[in-house]
């Protein structure tokens, strides 16, 4: 016969186990729950959107063989690579709209990357504002579409040089690689194996003889 | 580096005076009649050669115009016009090309400066803008030494170079063509000894932009050529001037 003492454990024992069990379903409903939270991508905060700044665009013009400074307002990112990206970006969807006096297809899309170091000679270190070199990273396809002619080549290039420096001024000397790579033209004109002084696309207009 | 020696000419131009006057000097011992005075004389004239460089050739075709044609074959017939007609007026042209055969730059500057001229035109052709591109080095002027880097030797006739820029635009905005100035990075142009403008003949276009005349046509590259002839003999002129 079983004992008084053996029953009362057996039925703890048992209220124990159901106890037990519950409380491990309550848990693993808590845990459902939290992995559900988690996974939720339903936007619950508006993107921030900065604020549209002022960005001067040196506009090629083929009739005159002109640069005119255009200001657009344009929302432009903090980082300067970003930004010369963009304002760039910027100028090249003005040459690839209907009736540009400068056309060029590709837009924007046509600006690979822009790279910003600090320039040749110059004792700048890390952190320093001393002058820099932007390194225009162009694509293929803009360069196979562009227009063959030393006007219209002198144009493009003189034209990202000054827009570069009306937006970073310490952009004071360029240079130009195709899909990463050095090229010795434009588009059979333009040199793109040397470096471009900002200054020459500043007094281009001014300097005529 | 390389270097270019320019002025080679300059030691016989000295004999050429030293010697005259030694032999006056010489002379001027012996009894003779005092000559009467008459008009001071003249330095002799300068040895006037035009370099006409027609852009691109060979493998090099340059840009599509819109007619077709390839860039290096419409800067070859405008080279070829250009050269009859400063020949027809007395002026002795060396051209870097007849035919389509290709060329470098720096073999372009080497045949201009083994010339020693007094005018380098380099032609080009394009399918934008619209009428005559006028173009000068963008090199910041210097003054010429006896050696120059090659790679620059340009920036010494910069100053001449756009006094002939000048000159050119005068003479094709008289007759009529409208032509825009500037200045370029050119490898063949910044190497060149001599006065040197960049012509690119774009189409002929009216007030609507609309396209009279191709870079190509025959008559658009007779008549720009035959103004051009005439600014080069006026340049030749000038450069006779005391």
């Amino acid at each position: 016969m079983i004992s008084r003492a053996k029953t009362i454990l057996l039925v703890l024992l048992v209220l124990a186990s159901i106890i037990m069990g519950a409380v491990l379903f309550r848990m693993r409903e808590r845990a459902h729950q939290r992995l559900l939270t988690g996974q939720d991508s339903a936007p619950t905060q508006a993107p921030a959107v900065t604020a549209p700044q002022q960005a001067t665009l040196m506009v090629a013009n083929d009739d005159d063989n002109s640069l005119r400074g255009e200001v657009y307002s344009l929302p432009l990112p903090a980082d300067p690579g970003a930004r010369a990206r963009a304002v760039l970006g910027k100028l090249l969807d003005l040459y690839a709209a209907e009736n540009s006096n400068h056309p060029i297809s590709g837009g924007a899309a046509s600006i690979a990357q822009v790279f910003l170091l600090s320039a040749e000679g110059s004792r700048g270190s890390q952190g320093d504002a001393g002058p820099e070199l932007a390194v225009v990273n162009l694509k293929s396809s803009f360069v196979a579409s562009h227009p063959s002619g030393l006007e219209t080549e002198t144009l493009t290039v003189l034209s990202i040089c000054g827009t570069l420096h009306a937006n970073l001024p310490r952009v004071t000397q360029v240079r130009f690689l195709v899909d990463g790579e050095l090229r010795p033209s434009l588009a059979g004109h333009a040199d793109l194996t040397r470096t471009y002084l900002t200054a020459d696309a500043v007094s281009a207009d001014q300097a005529h003889p | 580096m390389r270097w270019i020696k320019w002025g080679g000419g300059s030691a016989s131009g000295v004999a050429a005076a030293i010697l005259p006057a030694v032999f006056a000097m010489t002379l001027g011992g012996q009894q003779s009649p005092p000559a009467p005075p008459g008009p001071p004389a003249l330095p002799p004239l300068p040895h006037f050669v035009v370099v006409v460089d027609a852009a691109h050739g060979g493998d090099d075709t340059g840009g599509h115009l819109n007619s077709g044609q390839l860039e290096k074959a419409a800067t070859l017939a405008f080279s070829v016009r250009l050269r009859s007609l400063l020949s027809a007026r007395g002026i002795q042209v060396v051209t870097t090309r007849e035919a389509d055969q290709s060329l470098n730059p720096d073999q372009r500057a080497e045949i201009a400066n083994r010339a020693h001229p007094q005018a380098c035109i380099s032609l080009h052709a394009a399918e934008t803008g619209s009428g005559v591109h006028l173009f000068a080095s963008s090199l910041a002027p210097s003054t010429p030494t006896r050696f120059m880097p090659w790679k620059t030797a340009q920036s010494g006739w910069v100053t001449r170079s756009l006094a002939l820029a000048g000159m050119l635009n005068s003479a094709l905005s008289h007759g009529g063509t409208n032509v825009t100035l500037g200045r370029t990075s050119l490898p063949g142009i910044d190497s060149m000894a001599c006065p040197a403008v960049v012509i690119e003949l774009a189409p002929e276009r009216d007030a609507d932009k609309k396209t009279i005349s191709e870079p190509d046509d025959a008559n658009y590259q007779a008549q720009v050529a035959a103004t051009l002839a005439s600014a080069i003999l006026e340049w030749r002129t000038e450069a006779r001037q005391p």
